[in-house]
């Protein structure tokens, strides 16, 4: 038994370059519950996190009393994240939401489904009387399942015909597809997590991947611990786990991971370790990008960044010198600013390396939500369904086929409207009707007042569908209760494409229903009609929805038609594109080099990544790409706003391994609330010397946009930065009046030009000492990031008989 | 020789288009990426400005009045809300067309000239230019349904 709370990874199961990474299964029961009890085992992956690990649902009784990882699965090999070990105690949670509620006199009252879908459903139409679909915005997530937001997109898009719909996986996940998008032409990740296995150096660029997919670090630890291991670079302000296992750390000030990157790319051009083969027959753009990194020479870039010149030539060299690179990508470099510019960087480093679709040889642009992938895959996430390119008409004409509605009813002006903008237009009152799916604004998006005060605002309409009465679902007119999880049946897919199958495994509480059947039961009332006047949605359940969506992927680089319900239960997850040419799937993209560039078959034309500007299709075509890719670089600018005399230090805000989100789920399961219960703030030690501050004590902590108080944690943080995790809202404290501790009180309202994804670990803070703790220790779990600088009188973090997981290795089994 | 009246126009047009952007940043700086993204784009303009100073001491300068006429025609006030935003943003466009084939005459007398370093300058600038073309057409073309259709 381990105590997984304690020892997050687990046992370590060491292993060899190029080896299978040993089955190791994870299993957690409830108290009192044993293996020969549990009635079922019903399949499923993981909801709390983007890895994508593979598991199954004990029940016993019609309830959930249990996980157990799946060692058949290609992701996990039986592994389980501890979220998922004990976050599925939430379903079981009284306060979950069991019937619809309505706003009345100012307050929420339970009504029936007729009664609480007929109002979103009378406002839907007298909006679309009035001021047409424009009027009309969707802010979603990613955390429902892919047949759930293809359902959405067909509503938005065919149904309604608006071009106001994103996921809060803008905030999360845009700058992976932008990136992608702009260096390969689509998005698409190249590389697998199988690549681990072989990589003889792993580069983590602003990936905290021990808190954010800690199953993919237990294989980079297995690979760690075992023969010949990989070499590690590690980008990160912090000393997370990764950090303190690297070969070479690069703690860069936040604000600077282009100056970064263009001097890695100096290094590895000065120094010619570069494919010139590859480079001329696979990429364009060498030039402008060798002059552009020209002016990064590793001093002055050691200067902007705030790490030794030394240290990056020796990243550069390991970087230089692999023959199996592998480099993983996250929030670090994706909600900074110049976000698309730095992550385009890495991909230039492969391109320049000639180190993609090989074993070892791999990019992993990561997602941070569980199913991300398909919001951006169906065109629930500013994008069209399918990786079609918004400003292709045949692209276009493709989707009205498919829907049989007529292609003007599809907007594709302009590229469907990214979330900050559908705020700003609900802010300005021109979109009335703000349905939110699955998230939770109210703590989550950046200047909260600024939020806080849109969703009061007297003319928008806001309908909340989620699992609990979350703090943005306290602004709701209409509230829907949804299923989740284990209680409805549907399929996802991770951040290296891999697709599972989830199946229903309860019933849900009361009358919550599933997020399709809620979506479906809006398009019958609304009675969308295609162009002969049928039903415009003509599925009715997961499986034909899925059924749909495979026809609508066919030919693109998502390619699900291989798949199906049958093919997915019983085994392992499937990597797309899987069709009759890969009929198991396949491993890695762009084996060949030819990427997917092709004007008439690119999703995007390309644009500026230092504006945003787009790029036209006759510009794209003059370019002849023809499967080339492209090497993309831009000079480093500093961020807009800088540290000064009034606000001195830097601030950087993100997770940590025991919660996910807004604490929604993981609050309500005890040993992850107990692991890490209450806010911090992260100081460095010489920073809380000169503030006077002690461990424990109350600090406040400002922006120009708000302030939080939280207790401080002296870390290992750099010198001149403070963090704050994102997940504490107000729903289980006093609310922000009272006393702020929500992150996002002081984020910036500011979003990359390209990938549009707000800036969530660049702004400026100030720090007071607010009063002393009298010897109480800040709540932060000391397992991680967060741990404390030096051994003191900080209690270490752990689960305790509660937490208890046994862990069965394959050879013992 | 009448290249110094054309540098003259492009000199004092980019500080003009500059003053524009700044202008626009501030009086939209509720809409963020017009804020920061006309900010950075007033920069740039004051940098090309910058970078003719050479070859206005090489050819002289003069100062004809269009550029000021065009920037006090278009320009005294910003305008408010997301029609304003287009409007203000479309005196932008033609400003900054009136950069762009100006740098396009100059690149035509400097090709004439033989002068090399001028060229470069041209080539440099004028890219940067298009660019700021393409973002303002880029922004507009998104913002226009929502302003000319539903925004009270």
């Amino acid at each position: 038994m381990t105590d997984r709370i304690k020892e997050p990874w687990g046992r370590r199961t060491p292993f060899g370059s190029g080896e299978e990474w040993p089955v190791r299964v994870d299993q957690f029961l409830e108290q009192g519950v044993s293996e020969d009890e549990v009635d079922r085992w019903v399949q499923t992956a993981s909801i709390l996190h983007s890895n994508g690990d593979a598991l199954d649902i004990a029940v016993k009784d019609g309830r959930i009393v249990g996980v157990r990882g799946r060692g058949v699965d290609r992701v996990n090999k039986g592994r389980v994240d501890p979220k998922d070990l004990f976050g599925w105690q939430a379903n079981n949670s009284e306060e979950r939401l069991k019937k619809p509620l309505v706003r009345e006199n100012g307050k929420l009252v339970e009504v029936s489904w007729d009664e609480a879908m007929g109002r979103v459903v009378e406002r839907s139409k007298k909006l679309l009387e009035e001021k047409g679909p424009l009027a009309l915005g969707f802010y979603t997530t990613g955390q429902l399942f892919l047949e759930e937001y293809y359902a959405l997109g067909v509503i938005g898009k065919a149904g309604l015909g608006t071009p106001h719909m994103d996921g809060n996986t803008r905030l999360c996940t845009a700058t992976a597809a932008e990136a992608l998008k702009q260096t390969f032409g689509t998005d698409g990740q190249p590389g697998s997590y199988a690549d681990v296995d072989h990589a003889d150096t792993i580069c983590l660029y602003g990936h905290n991947v021990a808190e954010t997919q800690t199953v993919l670090w237990m294989r980079m630890l297995d690979r760690l611990e075992g023969p010949n291991p990989p070499k590690l670079v590690v980008v990160d302000p912090r000393p997370t786990p990764p950090a303190l296992r690297a070969d070479v750390h690069l703690p860069v000030n936040n604000g600077t991971n282009l100056a970064l990157m263009n001097g890695l790319l100096y290094e590895i051009i000065a120094n010619d370790w570069v494919d010139h083969e590859y480079v001329a027959a696979h990429t364009m753009g060498f030039e402008e990008l060798t002059s552009t990194v020209e002016e990064y020479p590793p001093e002055k870039v050691a200067e902007i960044c705030g790490v030794e010149a030394e240290k990056i030539r020796e990243a550069a060299r390991m970087i230089g010198e692999s023959e199996r690179l592998l480099s993983t990508v996250l929030q670090g470099f994706y909600q900074s600013h110049q976000a698309t510019a730095a992550s385009c960087q890495v991909n230039n480093i492969h391109l320049v390396r000639g180190m993609i679709g090989k074993p070892g040889c791999g990019i992993l642009q990561m997602n941070g939500q569980p199913t991300a992938q398909n919001t951006r895959e169906c065109g629930a996430n500013g994008d069209l369904p399918a990786f079609r390119n918004w400003n292709n008409v045949e692209h276009v004409e493709e989707l009205a086929e498919l829907w049989n509605v007529e292609r003007m009813k599809i907007p594709h002006w302009a590229p469907p409207t990214h979330a900050m903008q559908i705020w700003r237009y609900a802010e300005q009152g021109s979109i009335n009707l703000l349905w939110i799916s699955a998230t939770n604004p109210a703590i989550s998006l950046p200047e909260l007042h600024r939020i806080r005060s849109i969703l009061g605002q007297e003319d928008l309409f806001v309908v909340v569908q989620d699992i609990f009465l979350t703090e943005t679902a306290q602004y709701a007119d209409v509230v829907l209760p949804a299923a989740t999880w284990g209680e409805k049946t549907g399929t996802f897919t991770n951040a290296d494409r891999t697709v599972h199958l989830s199946e229903k495994a309860v019933e849900p509480p009361g009358e919550a229903k599933s997020d399709l059947d809620i979506f479906l039961h809006y398009a019958r009332r609304m009675d969308f009609r295609d162009k002969e006047g049928e039903q415009l949605i003509k599925w009715n359940d997961p499986e034909s929805a899925f059924e749909a969506w495979k026809e609508c992927s066919r030919g693109r680089p998502c390619d699900y038609t291989g798949l199906s319900y049958d093919k997915l239960r019983g085994g392992s997850g499937v990597q797309w594109p899987c069709n009759d040419e890969h009929p198991d799937g396949t491993g890695r993209l762009y084996a060949d080099g030819n990427f997917n560039t092709e004007t008439d078959y690119c999703e995007t034309y390309g644009r500026d990544l230092l504006t945003g500007a787009e790029s036209t299709e006759t510009e794209h075509r003059a370019l002849a790409p023809a499967g080339r890719a492209f090497l993309l670089a831009v000079a480093y600018t500093p961020p807009h706003e800088e540290t000064q005399e009034e606000y001195p230090f830097r601030y950087t805000t993100g997770r940590t391994i025991y919660h996910f989100h807004t604490r929604t789920k993981t609050a309500r399961a005890p040993q992850l609330q107990k692991a890490a219960p209450e806010a911090w703030v992260e100081l460095s030690p010489a920073d809380a010397g000169r503030l006077g501050v002690g461990e424990g004590d109350l600090v406040r902590v400002e922006s120009p946009r708000g302030r939080l108080e939280a207790k401080a944690r002296i870390s290992g943080i750099k010198e001149g930065m403070v963090f704050a995790p994102f997940h504490y809202g107000y729903f289980d404290s006093g609310g922000p009046d009272r006393r702020p501790r929500a992150a996002n009180e002081l984020t910036i309202t500011e979003w990359d030009p390209a990938s549009k994804q707000p800036l969530y670990k660049v702004g400026a803070v100030r720090v007071t000492r607010v009063f002393d703790s009298g010897g109480t220790p800040a709540a932060a779990p000391t397992t991680t990031a967060s741990a404390p600088a030096s051994d003191g009188p900080v209690p270490a973090t752990v689960g305790g008989e509660d937490a208890e997981v046994v862990e069965t290795v394959e050879k013992e089994v | 020789m009448h290249l110094a009246n054309y540098l003259g126009y492009l000199h004092r047009a980019e500080l003009n288009l500059a003053e524009g952007f700044r202008k626009v940043a501030d009086g939209h700086a509720e809409e963020a990426d017009v804020y920061h993204t006309c900010n950075t784009l007033a920069e740039q303009c004051e940098t090309h400005a910058e970078q003719l100073g050479p070859f206005v001491e090489r050819y002289g300068e003069e100062k004809p009045e269009e550029p000021e006429n065009l920037y006090h025609e278009l320009f005294d006030e910003t305008r408010s809300g997301g029609l304003g935003l287009l409007r203000d943003m479309q005196d932008l466009y033609l400003m900054a067309h009136a950069c762009d084939i100006s740098w396009t005459m100059v690149g035509q007398a400097a090709q004439g000239a033989r002068d090399r370093e001028l060229l470069e300058t041209v080539n440099a600038c004028e890219g940067q230019t298009a660019s700021q073309i393409k973002w303002l057409k880029t922004r507009m073309k998104q913002a226009a349904p929502q302003a000319l259709l539903v925004a009270s």
